[in-house]
């Protein structure tokens, strides 16, 4: 996808403070009325999914619905790693986000900082490169990348999910706008006149500078492998799945156990929940300074 | 001896280490992104199907020409893949910028707000289509329960093109509506409040200040928006695929079976490698025609 916007470096300077502009209208209580709606609607299929999954199955098919949770929740999730694959699912799909994550932020630290503070010939073309591939559509490619890793024998495996995740153009992107301006060239020629290498300059200085730049790019990195769905769903069979294709399976089944649908939905969506209480404000910072693509 | 030793090591750094701390990102995606998009295009010009043990027959053009004239599901999807783009697209904007004025104010709890309204972005969009699939159940689910009590009767949501649609629809704009609000966020809140107060002076409304002064200003964002939703809504497919029992045929006239979800099937379901692949570079040039309508319509947002 493409990034129209120049995004800017998340802990480059704040812009100045518009004093005045503070002046902003004074929210009334039809402010607040609406935006609890819009909460409540953006919260409810949420806490929806948790209510159905603390029900036992025949609650679920009552008129007028329950609207309150039960306290069958903990029968429910013994019920979905007893029945289904789900531990084995939720073991792959850590084990591919988070290789995923380190890696993306690995190699795109480290090409950023190649593009915003080293020199060498065709930089700026081979820049031009990253951002043009950006905007590919990886769907395109899906059919030869499934017959590839069949002739690598690896359809079926999870690093047939992890090696096409493992750089993206955006990460590289991203982190050499950060270097750009978050590295002062001044600390690098510094660290050159007493002898370091380039690789020592990325270890000690860089990377350390690159601290809120990489977290941000690793939550969102971690939060979209985690939700992955089309390719692992191509190469992953039924029963070596991660937690969204294990998702698809169950409701795909001739069940209409919703309980156990959705108490799975509502396991795997923990992980990226806690992510979000935990950095929600860096990752809401990271979309409003349009420097994370959707 | 020993400072030659080092000057050497300095020059070698200097010139070729660019080179190597940017390799594995273009070797990887070299092999897994560009590779097979070039020979998406080989394969689309082949018969190929699993099914025949692989072999691979040179055809040319015939796979583009059987879709584009002999291929009433292939024309279905295409027209569902527009259908659900037109319900995605524009509400998700519309309703970006409504949020957006609401939190753009001096709000106690800002930041609850925001976290708020990006909580569904966050979501997987497996877990999405199966929590609302349920809710848009036909005999026990939420939204006919609500119609039932306002005696509109009862919705198959599943059955209808329009109804099917307009479900998957609403899981789509749930998910983004929020993104793309605080996107249009940052940039209200960079527009000078003096504009404001000159446009009060004039004696616009309200209404007329977010349509002459908010909206124009956001032009740069709403383009943006414009782009990265459509490239998205355009190849919808977990939604379809997970919405109720249809599966890869997406209902079961296929009512809902999107492009991507035709790519899927003919991919993955009926092995024909050949034939998909011609779907994807299809899918992929309507893509770009469609993204650049798009583009040229948010550009006519007037500046004045």
């Amino acid at each position: 996808m493409t990034t129209v916007l120049e995004p800017l470096a998340p802990g480059a300077p704040p812009q100045p403070r518009r004093r005045g502009v503070m002046r902003m209208r004074m929210p009334g209580p039809w402010t607040y009325a609406a935006l609890i709606a819009v909460l409540a609607g953006s919260a409810f299929p949420v806490y929806w999914s948790l209510v159905v999954s603390s029900q036992t199955p025949d609650k679920v098919d009552s008129v007028p619905p329950v609207l309150v949770p039960g306290g069958h929740l903990f029968a429910n999730i013994a019920r979905v790693f007893d029945q289904t694959d789900f531990a084995l699912a939720m073991m792959n799909s850590v084990i591919v986000s988070g290789t995923i994550t380190v890696s993306v932020v690995l190699f795109s630290t480290l090409a950023g900082f190649a593009f915003a503070k080293l020199k060498f010939r065709g930089r700026s073309g081979l820049m031009l490169l990253v951002v043009a591939t950006q905007a590919v559509p990886t769907e395109l490619g899906v059919i030869p990348l499934f017959m590839m890793m069949s002739d690598f024998g690896w359809a079926g495996e999870i690093h047939a999910v992890i090696v096409p995740g493992l750089v993206t153009a955006f990460g590289v992107f991203f982190m050499r706008q950060y270097f750009e301006r978050a590295v002062p060239d001044e600390l690098l020629e510094a660290g050159r006149m007493d002898g370091c290498s380039s690789l020592r300059l990325y270890w000690n200085v860089v990377l350390p500078a690159a601290r809120p730049a990489a977290a941000v790019l690793g939550l969102f990195t971690f939060m979209q492998a985690w939700n992955d769905f089309f390719w692992p769903l191509v190469v992953l069979p039924p029963e070596n799945p991660t937690v969204q294709t294990a998702l698809s399976t169950l409701a795909s089944g001739y069940t209409t156990d919703y309980t156990l649908v959705l108490t799975a939905a509502t396991i795997g969506t923990v992980p990226v929940l806690a992510v979000f209480l935990l950095f929600g404000r860096q990752i809401v910072g990271g979309i409003m300074q349009g420097a994370l693509k959707g | 001896m020993k400072t030659d030793w080092r000057e050497r090591r300095h020059r070698w750094d200097i010139r070729y280490a660019p080179y190597a701390y940017i390799a594995p990102y273009f070797l990887l995606f070299a092999v897994f992104g560009l590779f097979p998009l070039l020979y998406t295009a080989w394969v689309s010009m082949q018969d190929r199907n699993l099914l025949d043990g692989d072999a691979a027959t040179f055809i040319g053009l015939d796979n583009y020409v059987e879709l584009l004239t002999a291929d009433p599901h292939f024309w279905n999807a295409m027209g569902n893949t527009l259908s659900l783009w037109l319900f995605t697209t524009v509400p998700q904007i519309l309703f970006a910028l409504g949020v957006a004025q609401l939190l753009n104010r001096r709000l106690r709890g800002r930041t609850f707000f925001r976290m708020g309204v990006l909580l569904p972005n966050i979501t997987s969009v497996a877990a999405v289509t199966i929590i609302f699939a349920q809710l848009f159940g036909r005999d026990f689910g939420m939204i006919n329960w609500v119609l039932g009590l306002f005696d509109l009767g009862k919705i198959d949501w599943q059955a209808g093109t329009g109804s099917s649609h307009t479900a998957i629809a609403a899981m789509v704009v749930w998910r983004w509506t929020g993104y793309h609000a605080l996107i249009f966020l940052a940039s209200m809140q960079a527009i000078p409040t003096s504009v404001y107060e000159a446009a009060r002076l004039d004696g616009a409304s309200g209404w007329q200040q977010f349509w002459r002064i908010t909206v124009p200003m956001l032009r740069p964002q709403i383009i943006f928006s414009t782009v990265i939703a459509t490239a998205g809504n355009m190849r919808l497919l977990a939604e379809p695929l997970l919405f109720g029992a249809g599966g890869e045929t997406g209902g079961s006239d296929r009512q809902f079976q999107t492009a991507a979800l035709y790519l899927y099937e003919q991919g993955f379901k009926q092995f024909d490698f050949g034939y998909a692949s011609a779907v994807a570079w299809l899918l992929v040039i309507a893509t770009v025609v469609i993204t650049g309508l798009s583009y040229l319509a948010a550009r006519r947002i007037r500046t004045d």
